[in-house]
């Protein structure tokens, strides 16, 4: 076994020294959310908040961030060498690249047959 | 509604006698200047709030709104670590809204016991957030993927042998992580005061190549703040297909609610 050193970081990326520093912008809004609205003291306000409708919130959100996080870390082209998603992206491109002679085709030779269609069709909206 | 209609917005509960010195200047969610209800030997941190805003219903809907919750959420957030710099603090969970000073009054009196033991617990300790990212592709190359056998033909025996050389190896990745964030949370519980492990991410949304497999928070001694990051750094060192991240110190949001409901 072998150490894949470019997937460690040697010393943990956060970088705070002494201070508390969760209020500045650059925390991570996810672990902030994680914590104000998961943690703390739970006490019932006056004004009745869902408590239940909160934590599915958060359970939203964290699928969001998490995903957004992810991406950015690993690489956002991480689905590209997806075997299975670029076999289907290129079936696409090739469909794509059907239909787009075919339309070149109809708009070259048929122009003149669908404006004769058309007029073709008055008579019968006037029924 | 009037915006003359306001409430109080909780922040935080702390020890009552040096309530003033503690509050300074500083801005709530609402933009309003966070002051103090006095409760003799606690004192609650609040802010006057507009009820169009910050009422039931529009609560519910903001909350909802992922700009308005996370302005809120950090100025919530900033306030209580502003009153953490300069000693012990009980967070209080985001939008805890109570009518008025009186009804905030009645609380303190009603959990006074319950907030000074929560109180003794966070003194002169803070949080800190460790997660753990497994490697999927480092922890199953760990484990013995056997080679392919030369010169095999691509029949259907052979795809179903190396599908299951694939489930086998993904099981093992799955099961190596578990151990190892099991071991760095036990190696950690003993440099803090406390622990709790969170429920971790979704593996479906945290990506193919890394997942969360450890989602802890330690309640730490603060002049072991520093022996308890030189063991994160390494427990890094001697982790395979793991990756430690950091936050913090927090307030000690995670640790409150334990002398409370009990």
């Amino acid at each position: 076994m072998t150490f894949a050193d470019d997937n460690f970081a040697p010393v943990p990326r956060t970088s705070s020294g002494g201070a508390l520093s969760s209020s500045g912008g650059s925390t991570n809004l996810g672990d902030i959310l994680e914590r104000v609205l998961d943690k703390g003291l739970v006490i019932a306000g006056d004004i009745r908040v869902n408590l239940l409708d909160i934590e599915l919130l958060t359970i939203k959100l964290r699928l969001v961030i998490a995903s957004l996080e992810t991406a950015k870390e690993v690489g956002i082209d991480w689905w590209e060498h997806d075997p299975w998603l670029s076999g289907k992206s290129s079936e696409l491109q090739l469909e794509n690249e059907r239909l787009r002679a075919r339309i070149e085709g109809l708009e070259a030779g048929n122009g003149q047959r669908e404006v004769i269609e058309a007029r073709r069709a008055e008579p019968e909206d006037v029924d | 509604m009037s915006t003359d209609d306001v409430a109080v917005w909780l922040y935080a509960v702390i020890g009552g006698e040096v309530a003033d010195d503690r509050t300074g200047e500083l801005t709530g969610v609402d933009g309003e200047r966070v002051r103090h209800i006095d409760g003799g030997d606690l004192s609650a941190i609040v802010g006057t709030v507009h009820l169009d805003e910050f009422g039931e219903e529009a609560l519910r809907r903001n909350l909802e709104n992922l700009d308005w919750l996370s302005v809120t959420a950090r100025a919530h957030d900033a306030v209580i670590s502003a009153i953490a710099r300069s000693g012990p603090v009980l967070p209080v969970r985001m939008a805890t809204v109570y009518l008025d000073d009186e009804r905030v009054k009645e609380l303190l009196n009603t959990r006074r016991q319950d907030f000074l033991a929560a109180l003794d617990l966070v003194t002169g300790r803070d949080e800190l957030g460790v997660k753990a990212y497994g490697d999927l592709a480092a922890l199953a190359a760990g484990g013995n993927s056997a080679p392919q056998p030369a010169g095999e033909k691509r029949s259907g025996t052979a795809y179903l042998m190396k599908r299951k050389q694939q489930l086998t190896a993904h099981e093992k990745a799955h099961s190596a992580a578990a151990a190892e964030a099991e071991r760095v949370h036990a190696t950690l519980l003993r440099h803090a005061v406390d622990g709790k492990q969170r429920p971790p991410g979704e593996p479906a949304v945290t990506g193919k190549r890394a997942w969360t497999v450890l989602n802890g928070t330690y309640l730490v001694d603060r002049n072991r703040v520093p022996t308890f990051r030189a063991a994160v750094a390494e427990l890094q060192e001697t982790t395979i297909g793991i990756e430690l991240e950091i936050t913090g110190p927090w307030p000690p949001y995670s640790f409150t609610g334990d002398v409370v409901s009990s």
